[in-house]
């Protein structure tokens, strides 16, 4: 009989638990914690949870509620952007359910018009985003609006919110940061120590778990058990499967990319997206007065609605070498204008360094399977 | 060294025999069930040239149906597998533009036939096989005479790429009285302009090579030359390109 393999056994846990977040944020509710939910990563979880609430980060990725949004947002809109308002709108989603108050900022335009529907539906604070993250004007705006988020918060949860705990929680935030960054460095190996399917389920369970106290030693732990395995010769990545980079939109409800990559033979071994190292992948500064750190952080994330967008691009260089990527495939959701017309420097970018680039425009429907499969297909024997 | 290339399309299936060049090829529409339309596709090459299924070292597939054929060494994107057979067809090809029953595709090529990079049409059917053939019947012209209007006579504009709305475009058209001929070219316009602003961003290098059923349209052929400002080369077995690229891998497996 053929023995489970350790990391099998491992991402089955992983798997099982994939839907506690759920469970996590129905008790915490009930025990009077205040929830609240995020869009973006611009959202500074550190100030959330130091007002003693849970963030929880709002699904957008399933189609069904689509339908539902679009009897009040245009249907030529980032399936995301609907995907989003339908569940808050038809009630289905467990996470919207629970919160008490809603983070938006005012990043694209699609967004924010939406956010404004949905303040009908809860409480909604929206942060004032500045268009770019160079100069001191719009630092000290988003500085501003860090603090006016910190006196929102304190007002709706009659909390008051200090420097020490924000510190406690930005150190908190970090080790949860570096114990990601080392279940993505196990995609440095090669091959790679598990698929970018796998490496995606274990963010995502990440993302919904909401006691960060546990969770990090218990990725630490799974990281460590993974290499423990890798390094008794188990691997599930063929030796010469080209290694991709993705880039762009959030991959939520556009996974089957992520699927027509490695079923085509390939192998995901980093994500350039929300989710992904473009939020988490960078840590906020410990040494500086808090408020003063979130600010530097949170203004640098590297979205494609800041204009420049100097981080992003810097920052991929350097995923395209330390991740030794052989193609880079950027996933633009439909009508998201911002990502798709950034992709003219991505491919740039990407082509300077010798590289194959693809882009593909989806959303979050099945009708498209057949020709990603082809486009990807055709992308990777290109290599 | 004998292999088949079986391009099942979702419209038409081909295959071609292949020793080194071209000994056979097979046509038949694909239906609903695309493996068998593979099978069929194969057994007609077999008996015609009366060989046994083990005279053949090697199949590989593509096309739409490329995965659902079984019997197949290897699966082949038709991208890649078009490159080739155009290559084969034409060494001097660096950029094909594949016009076929649903989709279109630009690739441009090495000196080797291998894929630089590539683009696809997006899900709608504008400014492909389907749209024209949607149009002839429309007009109730048959491919050859749709393909054959006089390319300098009067035309036509035709606003709208979707099939639908060009459609009720057309019926307005000649409810007012425009000519059938000058309907028609000013539909074969839009889909050269469409075809040409997909080279457009790829970036065209010569010689343009055009395959797929589409191309077998000499006025279509000539109003994207205009377009373009370029020659637009075409080929007797243009429709066979993929399936010949497939046969081609197959015999370098
Ligand atoms: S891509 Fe930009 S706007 Fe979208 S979630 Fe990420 S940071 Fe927010
Ligand atoms: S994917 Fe693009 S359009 Fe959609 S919410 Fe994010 S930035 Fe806006």
């Amino acid at each position: 009989m053929k023995r489970v393999s350790r990391i099998d056994e491992l991402l089955a846990d992983v798997e099982a638990h994939l839907k506690d977040g759920v469970l996590q944020v129905k008790e915490a509710s009930e025990k009077g914690r205040p929830i609240v939910g995020t869009y973006c990563t611009f959202a500074p979880w550190e100030l959330i949870t130091a007002a003693g609430a849970i963030p929880a980060t709002l699904c957008a990725r399933g189609e069904d509620p689509i339908t539902a949004a679009e009897e009040h947002l245009p249907r030529n809109l980032c399936p995301l952007i609907k995907s989003s308002y339908g569940y808050a709108l038809t009630d289905k989603c467990p996470y919207f359910h629970f919160c008490d108050m809603v983070i938006a900022e005012s990043t694209c335009d699609g967004k924010k018009k939406m956010y404004e529907l949905m303040s009908r539906m809860k409480p909604l604070h929206l942060m004032m985003l500045p268009q770019t993250a160079e100069g001191d004007g719009s630092r000290s705006a988003w500085r501003a609006e860090l603090d006016r988020l910190k006196d929102g918060l304190e007002r709706a949860f009659d909390v008051s919110i200090n420097d020490g705990a924000i510190s406690e929680r930005i150190s908190l935030r970090n080790r949860e940061r570096l114990a990601l960054k080392s279940l993505w460095e196990l995609s440095r190996l090669d091959p790679p120590a598990i698929t970018g399917r796998e490496q995606f389920l274990i963010s995502e369970y990440c993302e919904f778990h909401f006691h960060k106290e546990d969770l990090v030693p218990w990725l630490e732990n799974l990281v460590s058990q993974i290499r423990e395995a890798y390094d008794l010769g188990e691997r599930r990545v063929c030796k010469d499967a080209p290694r991709i980079l993705i880039t762009g939109c959030p991959l939520g409800g556009a996974q089957k990319v992520i699927h027509a990559i490695e079923d085509a033979g390939a192998v995901v071994v980093c994500y350039e997206n929300c989710g992904g190292v473009k939020e988490l992948g960078f840590l906020v500064d410990e040494d500086r007065p808090p408020m003063e750190a979130l600010t530097d952080k949170y203004l640098n994330v590297g979205c494609s609605v800041m204009t420049p967008n100097t981080s992003r691009m810097d920052n991929l260089k350097k995923l395209i070498e330390n991740y030794s990527v052989d193609g880079v495939v950027e996933v633009v959701l439909q009508a998201c204008h911002t990502y798709a017309v950034e992709t003219y420097e991505v491919r740039e970018l990407v082509r300077s360094t010798g590289r194959p680039y693809m882009s593909v425009e989806t959303d979050y429907s099945k009708s498209d399977i057949g020709q990603l499969s082809t486009r990807i297909g055709a992308f990777l024997e290109m290599l | 060294m004998l292999t088949i290339g079986v391009d099942i399309g979702s419209v038409g299936t081909k295959a071609v025999l292949f020793d080194g060049d071209i000994v056979d090829r097979h046509l038949e529409s694909t239906g609903w069930n695309p493996s068998e339309a593979g099978h069929r596709a194969m057994e007609s090459l077999l008996k015609r040239n009366s060989l046994s299924p083990g005279r053949i070292d090697r199949v590989v597939s593509t096309g739409y149906g490329r995965k659902s054929f079984a019997e197949v060494d290897k699966a082949v994107t038709e991208i890649t597998c078009h490159a080739r057979g155009a290559h084969f067809m034409d060494p001097e090809i660096r950029t094909v533009l594949d016009i076929g029953g649903q989709d279109s595709k630009v690739i441009l090529l090495d000196d080797q036939g291998r894929v630089l990079d590539f683009m696809m049409n997006d899900k709608c059917a504008a400014g492909t096989g389907r749209f024209l053939q949607v149009m002839a019947t429309l007009l109730e012209y048959s491919i050859e005479e749709f393909g054959a209007v006089d390319p300098d006579g009067e035309m036509q504009k035709i606003s709208s790429m979707c099939t639908v709305f060009a459609e009720s475009e057309v019926v307005s058209h000649l409810a007012k009285g425009v000519s059938k001929d000058a309907v028609a070219l000013g539909l074969l316009e839009s889909v050269a302009v469409r075809a040409s602003s997909m080279l457009g961003r790829l970036g065209i290098k010569p010689v343009v090579g055009f395959t797929g059923g589409v191309s077998r349209c000499p006025s279509l052929v000539s109003l994207l030359e205009g377009q373009l400002s370029c020659d637009v080369r075409t080929y007797g077995d243009s429709h066979y390109a993929g399936a010949l690229g497939s046969a081609l891998i197959a015999s370098e497996l």
